[in-house]
């Protein structure tokens, strides 16, 4: 390897890929080249930075500095000012540092986040295994096989507290060990990377970001509980995410990570990919498992659960992406590590994405426990362009709206569920005092009848009930009662539908009505303030 | 033993095998939990969410039919909040609905207007959704109204887990989701095969058979038309318990008084072609066996399998049956022999059908069925249909006096009557193979190995010294199994184990068919078969030789069982069929 005095990364997402991103990656590389420092300057296509709506975005290491909207045009001034004369070009760098790897030591920094899953993400080439092992990459995977048992394996991940963050919190190692002690030879993992909650794209930056991470906690589990083939059922359009996840595999397959006798351990394991056709209800694992053997997209009746009849009716993990990232990190420094994050019931880190009226929108991952309002006002910067808090969606679109005197909810598991709220996919969309909330409703509402998968009655019927009834209010043609009513279908909804789909429209719903009443009240009078009320 | 679980249902102690959920737990101590999807010969699937139950401990309730139990639980069935998610479930089913219960086919024995009814509904308590979609009237046989569709997904299990056709199946998402065939061309161009079993499953009237009464009705009182009417055997077996009557109850002659009060001028039976055909294929049978097979021999009565068989099995018609169904071999007599006995232009004749069948209306239709120089059978009603037109008329069925059939195909044996049940046909060709071999008749002609609900029954028959193995399956994914075993036989060794296997589309035989009535289940269908064997008990003749209408039929007319004319008039051949679209592509048998 050749020795480099400073990387550049380019932050290559579909976002910054439709801002040019490819572009200004082959100048950048012309412009290093006819300068004569291809030796020392090393480009390289890196996952999301997490930063959104700011076009293409660099970081020039070692340096750590940032710079946003860059165009072709603006590399010659960047190579020639910066990387050669070391003269960081001000006008184009990001004005203040919203999201940054940090090191483990400097953890409980305020405002710095803690980054456990997304610590190569943004820093290392994902498309290159070398830099993942270079930076202590498969090490977690080494350790298990060579030194310790697959039941110590699941009493560590017991022990570090991990809950599963695809959104109900189970304990990982609870189920890892059901699977494990569940009857029969063959045992299936498979990572549910159908991210398809509305406003969240936290696993892409995992899948994009750090491939192997997720590899290698599949690898770990799959060790547990005693499985030999793993699936990764992803998004379907998660283009680039599939593509680096495939070349991911197939290099641990060359390096002999995947494969037979691992590390000649004589563990062995494949994973494959099977891609998702859009269907919201597949996040649902029991419906990502029928999709999985090629049948319609259902979800199934648990009990029996997955981890005694799963795929193909064998005992199966299925494990989020988040989730399954965390595992290396656990499994290389022990539970007692990683339980020093986060609270005492949810322990580690959460990332979520914050969206919507914010300064920095984007990808932050922080300690689980920390409360709402700093993530929204520190993290996020606070609301933009001088405007006012309205309210945040917590949980995607199946979240619950908190309006300002409850933004000290601190976010992990059980503090939220005082609040009748859920972690859920770790969206946080923030509206400013311009939002209207019927607004907001009829798009949940719509997105739910549209994601129904029409199986149980509740669900589909109940779903365009309540779309008939927000359609009418928000054109102010319905009556109070009609709130009313919405809520009822939606409480009978929760009660009686077959799966989480249908029973989580109540959160929304009713956390918009009840606590933004008074906005209803207004549409019903036919007293609009929004443009697309008022049309 | 099984390990059992303790629980409480609405404070009542129970024990019940582990495994077993709520809904059974509660039927055992005779407690009523409402439910809609849910049917007990099929796998609950927990659509409707009409049968939750309160769990002491759960956040939410839980669904009674898919639930197992667990010790300890205790369980409240009814209660104000059940009570009301139930309503509200109802009536959101009601506005996507169409509601028109007195025109409905369904009306009376719809499972929905049934629970709105029980629950006290209010059928306009949420506003109409429905969106009025095009109704599938592509087959022959079936009518699909969508519009009256819950989406229960009972006739999806049954088409392809019961029967294994996979006609139709869900498609699109949420509130567009609905059942269809592939790609939205209709069952009549579809792999469907006619059983209609989805009819009687369904618990609305979203599935029900193509009606013809209105044409029977005009032909009725066509002074210009003969109407000529035949009964299949399992109609006696069901028409009484679709009047009060216990299931089972044999109503023979009240079936035959209703025909006449309903205007049909010559009632016979279908039963007597039923043992028409025990002579032609016990014949079939013999011959096979004294000249080297092919066997297995395998029956044709059944016109559902008979599809199924073109459709999947293609590859195995030449060991099927070239023997027409009773109803074809009736069709065919009543134009030409009938026709000629009692000095009738036949082309004056309507020949109708009353079948416990929806594929029957598929096979009168079949072009190659007109060997009489006519359509053989004009009309076929199911039983519902029959029924339906009863109401019209206002007969009191239960208390009609009982009559008699017109004679000269009327008369019948106990082995006709009991090829409504499964296992009868292959029974009654036993009872007159032996006579055809030996010369006599069987000591005792009950041949009980055959009989009961078993799916797949096997037996070695001794006709005197020579075994023959014989197998009996009811319901095509029954059949498709042993089928399945004979063809790798046949593919492996050239031969099976078996020399003779009767198949019925429908389970439980003709008493379980398409065309019967809604809302039976196994357990039903095994009574109604119990009641045929009761009249073949009965009965002086017990063996289709001895019937005398048969041996006239043959004297004055089809000479002897094989006969050339028995061939043109009683004999068919098979097709290959698309198995996307059920199209005929090529003849697979010939006719001789």
């Amino acid at each position: 390897m050749k020795l480099q005095r400073a990387h550049v990364l380019v932050s290559v997402d579909p976002e910054t890929v439709m801002a040019g991103a490819k572009e200004v990656e082959e100048r950048l590389i012309k412009e290093i080249e006819s300068r004569g420092l291809s030796d020392e300057i090393k480009v390289l296509e890196t996952g999301t930075l997490g930063i959104s709506g700011k076009g293409v975005v660099l970081v020039v290491y070692p340096e750590g500095i940032y710079y946003e909207n860059v165009k072709p045009d603006d590399v010659p001034k960047i190579v020639e000012e910066h990387l050669l004369k070391g003269r960081p070009v001000k006008e184009l760098m990001l004005p203040e540092l919203p999201v940054r790897a940090v090191k483990r030591e400097t953890v409980g920094l305020t405002r710095k986040q803690v980054r456990i899953v997304l610590e190569n993400a943004g820093v290392i080439d994902p498309e290159n295994i070398e830099e993942y092992i270079a930076v202590g990459g498969y090490e977690a995977l080494e350790k298990a096989l060579t030194s310790m048992k697959p039941e110590e394996v699941i009493e560590e991940v017991k022990k570090s507290g991990l809950r599963g963050r695809g959104g109900a919190g189970f304990p990982t190692g609870l189920k890892w060990e059901f699977t494990r002690k569940a009857e029969g030879d063959i045992k299936y993992v498979i990572c549910n990377a159908d991210e398809g909650e509305p406003g969240t794209f936290k696993d892409r930056l995992i899948l994009e970001g750090d491939p192997h991470k997720l590899l290698e906690g599949m690898m770990l589990c799959a060790y547990a509980i005693g499985a030999r083939k793993g699936y990764i059922y992803i998004r379907g359009e998660y283009a680039l995410s599939i593509k680096r996840m495939q070349k991911a595999i197939d290099d641990a397959y060359k390096y002999g990570l995947l494969g037979e006798d691992i590390l000649g351990t004589g563990f062995s394991f494949d994973i494959e990919i099977k891609k998702g056709a859009g269907a919201y209800v597949c996040g649902e694992e029991t419906a990502l498992i029928e999709s999985l053997e090629g049948k319609r997209g259902q979800p199934r009746f648990k009990p029996p659960y997955p981890v005694t009849h799963g795929l193909w009716q064998k005992p199966t993990v299925v494990n989020n992406v988040e989730t399954l990232a965390n595992v290396p990190s656990i499994i290389k420094n022990g539970a007692e590590w990683y339980k020093k994050f986060g609270t005492e019931k949810s322990t580690g880190t959460k990332v979520y994405t914050i969206l919507g009226h914010v300064k920095y929108p984007g990808l932050i991952e922080v300690e689980m426990g920390t409360p709402l309002r700093e993530i929204i006002f520190s993290y996020g910067g606070g609301i933009k362009n001088g405007k006012k808090f309205k309210a945040a969606l917590v949980g995607g679109a199946a979240g619950v709206f908190l309006p300002d005197r409850l933004l000290d909810v601190k976010m992990d598991f059980d503090n939220l569920k005082e609040y009748k709220a859920v972690l859920g996919s770790g969206a946080i969309l923030v509206m400013n005092e311009d939002a209207c909330m019927v607004d907001m409703l009829f798009s949940i509402i719509r997105f739910f009848y549209h994601e129904s998968c029409g199986k149980c009655t509740p669900c589909r019927i109940g779903t365009r009930e309540l779309l008939e009834l927000i359609k009418k209010v928000r054109k102010g043609e319905g009556e109070e009662s009609d709130l009313d009513k919405m809520i009822k279908i939606s409480e009978s909804m929760w009660k009686s539908s077959f799966c989480p789909l249908g029973q989580s429209l109540i959160m929304p719903v009713k956390s918009a009505i009840e606590n933004f009443r008074e906005e209803f009240v207004k549409h019903l009078d036919k007293e609009f303030h929004c443009e697309n009320c008022r049309r | 033993m099984a390990e059992m679980v303790k629980l409480y249902i609405d404070g009542k102690e129970v024990e019940v095998p582990k495994g077993t959920t709520i809904l059974e737990a509660a039927q055992k101590l005779g407690i009523y939990i409402p439910t809609l999807c849910y049917h007990p010969d099929l796998r609950p699937t927990g659509a409707c969410g009409i049968c939750v139950v309160e769990v002491e401990g759960a956040p939410t309730p839980k669904r009674a039919c898919c639930t197992p139990v667990t010790e300890g639980m205790k369980v409240t069935t009814n209660s104000k909040s059940l009570r009301e998610l139930r309503k509200g479930i109802i009536e959101l089913l009601l506005s996507d609905h169409h509601v028109d219960c007195p025109s409905c086919p369904a009306n009376e024995k719809c499972e929905l207007q049934s629970l709105a009814n029980y629950l006290g509904v209010d059928m306009n308590a949420l506003p109409k959704i429905l969106e009025r979609k095009p109704l599938d009237e592509t087959s022959i046989a079936i009518v699909r109204d969508p519009n009256k569709c819950i989406l229960c997904g009972r006739c999806i299990i049954v088409c392809n887990e019961l029967q294994t056709v996979s006609a139709i199946t869900y498609t699109n998402r949420g509130f567009e989701a609905h059942v269809d065939t592939f790609f939205s061309m209709g069952l009549g161009n579809s792999s469907c095969v006619n059983c209609g079993q989805c009819t009687v499953y369904c618990p609305t009237g979203a599935l029900t058979e193509k009606s013809e009464i209105d044409m029977v009705w005009d032909a009725i009182l066509d002074p210009d038309k003969h109407v000529v009417v035949q009964e299949a055997p399992a109609l006696r077996a069901t028409l009484g318990e679709e009047f009060g009557m216990e299931p089972g109850t044999v109503t023979t002659g009240k079936m035959y008084a209703v025909l006449k009060k309903l205007g049909f001028d010559v009632v016979f039976d279908t039963n007597f072609a039923a043992d028409l055909t025990i002579m032609e294929e016990a014949n079939e049978f013999v011959q096979r066996v004294k000249n080297g097979g092919p066997l297995p021999l395998i029956t044709s009565c059944s016109p559902g399998w008979i599809k199924f068989m073109e459709t999947f099995f293609p590859d195995i018609a030449k060991h099927v049956s070239t023997c027409k169904s009773p109803q074809q071999m009736f069709g065919a007599l009543a134009k030409t022999y009938y026709a000629k006995e009692a000095g009738v232009d036949p082309s004056k004749i309507v020949s109708v059908s009353i079948m416990p069948c929806t594929a029957k209306k598929y096979e009168a239709r079949r072009p190659e069925m007109r060997d009489s120089g006519y359509q053989d059978v004009d009309y076929v009603l199911t039983t519902r249909e029959l029924v339906r037109m009863i109401k019209e008329a206002g007969i009191d069925y239960k208390n009609l006096p009982e009559e008699e059939a017109d004679e000269l195909m009327g008369m019948y044996t106990g082995a006709g009557t009991i090829f409504g049940a499964t296992g009868g046909v292959m029974e009654a060709a036993v009872r007159t193979a032996y006579w055809m071999i030996t010369g006599r008749n069987m000591e005792k002609v009950d041949l009980k190995v055959v009989r009961g609900i078993e799916g797949i029954k096997e037996a070695e028959v001794d006709i005197d010294g020579l075994k023959v193995k014989v197998a009996v399956a009811h319901g095509l994914g029954n059949a498709r199994e042993l089928l399945t075993k004979v063809r790798k036989q046949l593919e492996e060794t050239g031969e099976s184990e078996y020399a003779f296997i009767e198949i019925m589309a429908c389970p439980g035989g003709c008493v379980g068919g398409g065309g019967q009535p809604k809302g039976s289940d196994f357990a039903r269908r095994a009574r109604r078969g119990e009641g045929l064997y009761k009249e073949d008990k009965s009965l002086r003749y017990r063996c289709s030789h001895e019937n005398p209408a048969i041996k006239r039929v043959y004297e004055k007319f089809l000479e002897k069982p094989g006969s050339e004319i028995a061939h043109k008039l009683l004999h068919t051949y098979y097709f290959k069929r698309n198995i996307v679209s059920g199209e005929a592509i090529e003849e697979v048998t010939h006719k001789h």
